[in-house]
């Protein structure tokens, strides 16, 4: 496509992109610079039905004036990023000063709450991202070589569930993994432990996000596998049968380097979307022992009744910047071969 | 504490005059909690709506719409029905308007003690209390001689017996659900111990301490009576718990005694729940609870014909004796001519044992969101009391200093 094409071609979904995507992440970058205001309080009477008490209030005229002369805020530089709830840094520096032991200082820092979320979206990223490709390209190979008749409906029994919400998915297997569930109660009687819980133990609960993130994403991997499986040529396939060549010689010889490009696509798709993980720490009501990046910014916004505007800004550019340093690699060698290429 | 009282107790006598409901303009929008006695009363300012266009948006996601949707010139909501904890956003961000004026125009049936004041200006007008107290099974505890309990030491104890008969596995429930319901729990235990959460005068947050401590200790041994899962556990789920038979004690809201003692359900259940006030603890004289009012605010950027056909229409239930004894047994009401009921006995003994109001500073938002989180890690044994108390002062720290309190 000539350039000139290629340019009136994308230009209402760039367009688009700055306006919805470009423009938000910008004023959100400048909004994680600002904290508010020292509030002005004053000390007045309050009375309720149970009676009168002194305290204090936020003194609205005197903080509309401050307000006014500067909306968006007090100047913070790095300071929310820095802070203990996001990078610690003072925080970090101080276990290392008086921790003996070195795990005994990623206990410390471990305990974060910025580090702790980091963790887990990573430990998710890790597991969930090669298993889902695993998982997408067995089903999508075993799928392509069941006959034709069978093919539409499985396909569409395999893809369920990327359709199902995440939520309403992820609801269901929590009401089974109750204690009184019918998988929780089974794992109970198998263990013979009655005080066994899925969801009070931290480990398990990881280990039931990250299968349920499993299930949730295999299926887009399947699909996009599927489609390219299609475009294999025939020709030398039939060509290594006749060499000798076995089942999985020939994927790994054959097909594997043709749906090569569309596996990276997966791969970085697929992390990004890993790296966001959010509803089934809400849909598992498992906020008590998992937390991700996504789920801090959540409850920055919403869970506090003070908004943290500062807090949630800063976190997501951090999000922003792990997808892009998570993606660099992929990113890189994309751009090489694309060089090679030309 | 005796103005309620007189509230509860004494109402009968008073004599009023219904708000009247001539009301020719303007356009009405309510934004409430979602349970049955806010519905009552929705419904029943509804009735006085005259000429008015009447809206009602009943959410149990109400505090994460509120603040937004009041800071919108013109304000999406004309009226917003707020707790002592909701407020404290409205007023933070001076969205709610004095109601001095509407109340001597329109306010007659509404009782004095119903009105919240801050700084001499009326914010609020209360209609209902709340707080979260015992409940037990009578059956359970006849069969096994326990007495019922006062304390939470006693609470464990019958606990501990109950479970030792083999009748139970996990006898107590409370909502510990981590985030709001287990910091608020947090809350009640601690002013229970007689803690204080800030420093006098300031913002500097004040709970690691002994009290804190034993606060804390209170909490583990309690969740270690608890169904396992007790993390995930809100109000609603420790309701379901109690109504299949699992639970023999449990702290639960009394807005919720409605829905336990009704027709749904195993009736046995239901016949042997019975209510008792909210436990004491660690030797304490007050009880382990926090007293709450539920009432409405009227937005501030609402036009003033908005505001007033929105107040006649609420102060219309506001002052409604008939609401108060047709739904006598949904809430608490303060509104004149409520009799209490048998399920009114939480609210008004901790009205009795001297029960605090849940603090209204503007900061204590700031701290409910750190204790539900950052104690789940002490209640879980991955580590001490003295840690959890300090991450929750650190993160509270933080928090607070980005919010300009600190």
């Amino acid at each position: 496509m000539p350039n000139k094409t290629f340019f009136w071609f994308f230009l209402p979904t760039g367009l688009a992109m700055i306006l919805f995507i470009g423009l938000p992440i910008i004023s959100t970058g400048i909004q994680s610079f600002y904290a508010q205001h020292d509030q002005v309080v004053k000390e007045v009477k309050k009375c309720d039905p149970f009676g009168c008490t002194v305290s204090i209030v936020v003194d609205n005229e005197e903080t509309s004036k401050i307000r006014e002369a500067k909306p968006l805020g007090k100047f913070n530089g790095f300071g929310t990023y820095t802070d203990r709830n996001h990078l610690a840094v003072e925080e970090i520096k101080k276990f290392w000063n008086e921790t003996e032991s070195f795990g005994a200082f990623v206990d410390q820092v471990t305990n974060l709450p910025f580090y702790k979320a980091l963790i887990f979206t990573l430990t998710y990223c890790l597991f969930v991202t090669p298993n889902v490709l695993l998982l997408g390209f067995i089903i999508a190979l075993s799928l392509n070589a069941v006959a034709r008749k069978i093919r539409g409906p499985l396909i569409f029994g395999t893809i369920l569930p990327m359709i199902v919400t995440p939520l309403v998915g992820s609801l269901v297997l929590f009401w089974m993994i109750d204690s009184q569930g019918i998988i929780g109660a089974n794992i109970q009687n198998l263990m013979n432990d009655p005080y066994l819980s899925l969801k009070s133990s931290k480990t398990l609960t990881w280990i039931t996000i990250i299968i349920y993130g499993i299930w949730h994403h295999s299926p887009f991997a399947f699909v996009v596998f599927y489609a390219a499986l299609q475009t294999v040529p025939q020709e030398p396939i039939e060509a290594a049968i006749i060499d000798g060549a076995s089942r999985i010689q020939r994927i790994k010889h054959i097909v594997l380097p043709h749906i090569y490009p569309v596996v990276t696509f997966v791969a970085l798709i697929s992390l990004m979307d890993n790296f966001r993980v959010f509803e089934p720490i809400i849909g598992f009501s498992a906020e008590g022992s998992a937390q991700s990046l996504s789920w801090l910014i959540y409850d920055n916004l919403v869970n506090e009744e003070v908004i943290l505007f500062g807090s949630a800004a800063a976190t997501s550019m951090m999000t922003i910047i792990g997808i892009a340093i998570l993606l660099a690699p992929v990113l890189i060698r994309t751009w090489k071969e694309f060089k090679t290429a030309r | 504490m005796r103005k309620i009282l007189v509230t509860l107790l004494f109402l009968l006598f008073g004599t009023s005059a219904f708000a009247d409901c001539n009301i020719k303009s303007g356009s009405i929008n309510i934004l409430a909690n979602d349970f049955p006695a806010l519905r009552t009363f929705v419904e029943t300012s509804k009735q006085c709506k005259g000429s008015a266009d009447f809206k009602v948006t009943h959410s149990s996601e109400h505090n994460k719409i509120a603040v937004p949707a009041l800071t919108a010139n013109p304000s999406e909501f004309s009226a917003r029905i707020a707790a002592n904890s909701s407020i404290v956003p409205l007023m933070n961000q001076d969205l709610i308007r004095p109601l001095d004026d509407l109340v001597k125009k329109y306010g007659k049936g509404i009782q004095d003690s119903q009105l919240i004041t801050i700084d001499g200006k009326v914010m609020a007008v209360a209609f209902m209390a709340n707080t979260q107290h015992l409940y037990y099974r009578e059956d359970v505890l006849k069969d096994l001689g326990i007495a019922i309990p006062k304390t939470y030491e006693e609470v464990v104890a019958a606990s501990e017996k109950i479970r030792a008969s083999g009748k139970m596995q996990y006898p107590y429930a409370a909502a510990y659900k981590a985030g709001w319901n287990l910091a608020e729990e947090f809350v009640n235990m601690f002013i229970g111990h007689g803690g204080e959460f800030f420093k006098s005068g300031s913002a500097e947050p004040n709970i690691n301490n002994a009290k804190g401590v034993a606060t804390l200790n209170m909490l583990k041994k309690l969740s270690e009576l608890s169904n396992p899962d007790y993390l995930t556990h809100d109000s609603e789920a420790i309701k379901v718990e109690w109504e299949s038979g699992n639970v023999a004690l449990m702290t639960l809201w009394a807005s919720r005694s409605g829905t336990l003692l009704d027709d749904e359900g195993d009736p046995n259940i239901t016949k042997a729940t019975k209510l008792t006030g909210p436990a004491t603890v660690g030797g304490g004289n007050i009880p382990a609870a926090t007293l709450w009012w539920d009432g409405f605010t009227l937005a501030k950027n609402r036009s003033d014909a908005d505001a007033e056909a929105t107040f006649r229409s609420l102060a219309h239930a506001a002052s409604n004796k008939k609401m108060v004894a047709d739904a006598a047994d949904q809430a608490v009401w303060l509104v004149e001519g409520f009799v209490p009921g048998p399920k009114s006995i939480g609210v008004i003994e901790a009205v009795k044992m001297g029960a605090k109001p849940y603090p209204m500073l503007p900061q204590m938002g700031l701290m409910h969101g750190a204790l539900g989180s950052e104690i789940v890690e002490f209640l879980q044994g991955k580590e001490s009391a003295e840690q959890a108390l300090k991450d929750v002062e650190a993160a509270y720290i933080s928090k607070a200093k980005e919010q300009g309190f600190l």
